[in-house]
């Protein structure tokens, strides 16, 4: 498996022999910056361009065909009307708290980006408490949300950023415990070291069988959930509320909760392939020498960009096939159903890691 | 003789060597042995993304001025009474039963990252703490915290 780390480290020992060292860092900042930026724009359309041929799929239509080829060009035509869009300012709002909602929104979606594994030695924040840093900052969401319908001053966002911070808040309970269960397993939470282990000794999913298996189809629900999507859009539900939260945002203010939102769900998938299927590590069959060595040879973001988009389509295929939730429904399955399970499937797990159950 | 033992050491004194203590341990902390500094940049990232676009809104966008136009939305109709009024008390009860599980998770993930080190000594000590909270979850269910009204 090609080591990133080492490109890294020649470009820095060769900018350090010439310039000094915290101009070496700030121009590696910004070369961060610029990649952080042009990923998550890249990634954005492909993911809204992908959810609007997979929903058409699904519904027996064709989706957009009109701009481009194959309606390739429908996102970019899509993103450039919103951007020359009227800012409406409401009159009765808490304008300050309305315009910082955005930037809480995007900082989450931003920071938790920046913890996947894109490949080999090609992490941006690699902290030894990895795994427990991505579930403190995707909490900030909730307060951008909370902040986009309380400062809007309509009924419609109030109710809508209620029931999402009461929706977000349950199932991150439901996303901790899957990830403690998980990280169980592997003894570390530094998400670099989660996903090496998992090269050395196999998948998460196969190592830690049925609770393993279980974790998963929690963490998948969990997560959509979180994502604010599929059978959980209750939050943004279009036939009661409008729009919910961000109803009373116009042009690009609404534009960038449309990109957390899908950024929200790569992220959610990318988790879910980093800590259960692998992350970048190839697949690995014990008694076929020949077949693991053509594994080993793809390069590991394409494993990465890979399962990351079957989880994508999986998450994508749950959001089309299922119909919405009430609150109630809601509700009673994340405290009645998820998180009593995953507390027993922690017990589970610790049992299995504690007797060296694993396969 | 160092500062601090000097018997009249004035206000002004103190608060320069506080703030130079603060900063200096503040950037150490961030810089050099925490390693921030990419943190930093990603929520500068952040924040840099959405100014840049807003300023670039600013420009392109139309804008024009309709008394209408900045009422809040209510299907078309004026909108009536306290939009700020009530919400739902089922909101703050589950606000309240989150709190108390979400700290429990956080206890326990240090535990879970040297789960298979510690062995079953630790997993009867964890147990026990699980117990706890599932009686808590129990009572909370019994009491009817779990059901919308």
């Amino acid at each position: 498996m090609f080591d990133f780390s080492i490109i890294t480290q020649w470009f820095h020992s060769l900018l350090t022999g010439v310039l000094p060292e915290w101009v070496t860092i700030g121009i590696e900042c910004v070369i961060v910056l610029l990649f952080i930026i042009l990923l998550y724009a890249i990634l954005a359309i492909a993911l809204i361009y992908m959810e609007r041929k997979i929903c058409a799929l699904f519904q027996c239509r064709i989706g957009p065909n009109r701009v481009g080829k194959w309606g390739l060009l429908q996102v970019f035509a899509d993103v450039f009307k919103m951007l020359t869009k009227e800012i409406i300012k409401m009159r009765q709002s808490d304008r300050m708290l309305h315009d910082m909602a955005p930037f809480f929104v995007l900082a989450a979606s931003f920071l938790t980006f920046a913890c996947l594994p894109w490949n080999k030695g090609l992490e941006i924040l690699d902290f030894n408490v990895g795994a427990f840093f991505f579930i403190a900052v995707s909490g900030i969401g909730v307060i951008g949300i909370l902040l986009a319908g309380w400062a809007s001053h309509s009924k419609y966002p109030m109710i809508g950023a209620m029931r999402s911070g009461a929706q977000l808040i349950s199932y991150e309970l439901s996303i901790g415990m899957t990830m403690l269960t998980m990280i169980m397993l592997c003894g570390t939470m530094q998400i670099s070291d989660i996903v090496q282990q998992q090269a050395d000794y196999g998948w998460n999913i196969v190592r830690g069988h049925i609770p393993a298996l279980l974790a998963f189809i929690i963490y998948l629900i969990a997560g959509n959930a979180e994502c604010n999507r599929g059978p959980f859009d209750l939050p943004e539900a279009e036939s009661e509320l409008t729009a919910g939260y961000h109803t009373e945002f116009s042009g690009m203010h609404f534009g960038f909760f449309y990109l957390a939102e899908y950024l929200n769900l790569f992220i959610c998938a990318g988790m879910a392939s980093t800590i259960f299927l692998g992350g970048w590590a190839p697949l690995y069959i014990p008694a076929l020498e020949g077949f693991n060595n053509v594994m080993a040879m793809i390069p590991g973001f394409v494993w990465f960009f890979g399962k990351t988009f079957f989880v994508v389509f999986l998450l994508m295929w749950i959001r089309w096939t299922y119909p919405r939730l009430r609150i109630d429904q809601l509700l009673s399955l994340e405290w009645k159903y998820l998180m009593p399970i995953s507390m027993f499937n922690i017990i589970l797990m610790a049992l299995v890691v504690c007797f060296g159950l694993t396969l | 003789m160092p500062v601090f033992f000097r018997k009249q050491l004035t206000l002004r004194e103190f608060l320069c060597i506080l703030i130079k203590f603060i900063i200096y341990y503040t950037t150490l902390l961030f810089f050099k042995v925490m390693n921030f500094t990419l943190l930093a940049t990603v929520v500068l990232t952040a924040i840099l993304f959405v100014a840049i676009v807003l300023v670039m809104v600013y420009f392109i966008a139309p804008r024009s001025y309709n008394e209408k136009k900045e009422e809040p939305y209510e299907c078309g109709i004026p909108a009536r009474g306290d939009q700020w009024g009530h919400y739902h008390l089922g909101y703050y009860l589950f606000a309240i039963l989150f709190l108390m599980f979400d700290v429990e998770t956080m206890f326990l993930f240090p535990w879970a990252a040297v789960a298979s080190a510690l062995g079953p000594q630790g997993l009867t000590a964890v147990l026990f703490f699980l117990f706890i909270l599932v009686l808590g979850l129990a009572y909370a269910w019994r009491k009817g915290a779990l059901k919308w009204h």
